[in-house]
């Protein structure tokens, strides 16, 4: 799973390149989005890593509650799977044991696992391999309820203004917005494993997703920042509850290399 | 649009005619560096060890990349830039000591900008996520220094005909600004 996922890009990110290349208005934007579509084309024919950054490997569980896992630690075996990809596919150890100490654990473990039980009897492994880059031109905000609507577009707006050129545009935006602070960013980051194209299930969720989309391609960023209007491929909203007092915000941003990969056992 | 070929070791006629915005094409030899190679080269000139650096800048460009590991029978693994503005506390030294460009994605901080005037150097963009692609100019691969720090040791790399775009030229200029003011809309 873990080569699957940095050699194979997938094919709603290429659809995005591809509408991409036909609406960019700047030369360079769309040479860059022409370039990105043939290193994802290498990487799938000669099975190497489509970026050199092959991420932090983390794991999202679906497991069902009819589910018995016999013989084992459930984490310590997502744990040697990501050791052993990483190794035998030659993919990068960007991990280091310690955030202060960084001393690289040399096997890119351990991964961030978040696990949700469901009903059911079947276990669901997603994985989605995040690069650096992008993660940390990613922001959280705790806002105030009377901020409403407008305080989170401009929220939104200016972290993909100051991210610009670094995170690697064209990307994409996994906005949690409601629950309490750790919730918002989880679910930033679920909403980045949907698909690009697809519409968001609350209606006036897609419309702001879709005027959000606008707002941030017309600032003028464009693919790696160098100019253009295809900064951001999808802006992907997710909320939930808040409290009387809260409106937290949390953006996480996607490199062009949106990597994931999904088994259901 | 035309592409500026460049071949390494450049002089500060090389970099004095660059102006943002135009694709260059590099050839000849560059060296890689990320954020613990370069805590380490700026370490050695602050405690006045120019001469035990893993290269002399003058004249250079270095390359901030961390290598995917080399598949068996390759010359490298994928490496497309990584962020700059995790160099900028260091940039400025080796700009001081002579080096031409550096090679990265990413804003520079003004104390970087002001050091490549100074200094004359440039800023170029490589193609960030383009890794598997940028794999194929580079020609040969060696690790000459700090092998512990594995991808962040600082290699030596052959390239040709590696495509990059200048945002920070001589003058001050930056892309990056730039770009986003033609393409903006009101």
């Amino acid at each position: 799973m873990c080569q699957e996922a940095n050699f194979l890009l997938g094919e709603d990110v290429m659809e995005a390149f591809k509408k991409g290349c036909e609406t960019e208005v700047s030369n360079t934007g769309k040479e860059i989005l022409q370039i990105l579509i043939k290193n994802a084309e290498i990487a799938r024919e000669e099975q190497v890593p489509m970026c050199q950054d092959c991420g932090y490997a983390v794991v999202f569980l679906e497991l069902g509650q009819d589910v018995h896992i016999e013989g084992g630690d459930l984490y310590e075996a997502i744990t040697e799977g990501v050791r052993k990809g990483y190794t035998d596919g030659y993919l990068r150890k960007s991990i280091v044991g310690h955030p202060l100490e960084r001393k690289n654990t040399g096997d890119n473990t351990p991964p961030v696992i978040h696990t949700k039980i469901v009903p059911g009897e079947n276990l669901k492994i997603t994985l989605a391999p995040k690069g650096g880059g992008s993660e940390n031109m990613s922001q959280i905000k705790m806002m105030k309820p009377a901020d409403g609507v407008e305080g989170v577009k401009n929220f939104v707006i200016e972290v993909a203004k100051n991210a610009g050129p670094n995170p690697c545009p064209p990307v994409i935006l996994g906005v949690g917005i409601g629950g309490t602070m750790e919730k918002a960013a989880l679910i930033a980051k679920e909403a980045l494993l949907r698909e690009i194209g697809s519409v968001n299930e609350d209606p006036e969720m897609a419309k702001l997703e879709a005027e959000l989309l606008e707002k941030i391609n017309n600032l003028g960023i464009g693919p790696q920042g160098l100019g253009g209007r295809t900064f951001c491929l999808a802006v992907h909203i997710k909320t939930y509850a808040a409290h009387i007092a809260s409106l937290p915000v949390a953006v996480n941003i996607n490199c062009h290399a949106a990597r994931h990969k999904e088994v259901v056992l | 649009m035309t592409q500026i070929r460049l071949t390494t070791p450049l002089t500060d006629e090389d970099v004095e005619k660059l102006r943002i915005g135009q694709q260059v094409l590099v050839n000849g030899v560059i060296y890689t560096g990320r954020d613990a190679a370069h805590k380490r080269m700026v370490d050695l000139i602050k405690a006045g060890k120019v001469n035990e650096l893993p290269f002399d800048p003058k004249g250079q460009i270095i390359y901030y990349v961390g290598p995917s590991p080399t598949k068996p029978g390759r010359v490298v693994g994928s490496c497309g830039p990584t962020t700059s503005y995790r160099m900028d506390p260091y940039a400025p030294e080796l700009y001081k000591l002579g080096l031409k460009a550096s090679i990265g994605k990413g804003k520079r901080s003004p104390e970087v900008i002001e050091a490549m005037k100074k200094y004359k150097g440039v800023y170029l963009a490589a193609i960030g996520g383009a890794a598997a692609l940028i794999a194929k100019c580079i020609k040969s691969a060696k690790v000459i220094a700090y092998p512990d720090l594995g991808a962040e040791a600082v290699h030596e790399f052959v390239v040709e005909d590696f495509p990059m775009v200048v945002v920070n030229d001589t003058l001050g200029g930056d892309l990056y600004q730039e770009g986003i003011k033609i393409y903006a809309v009101k």
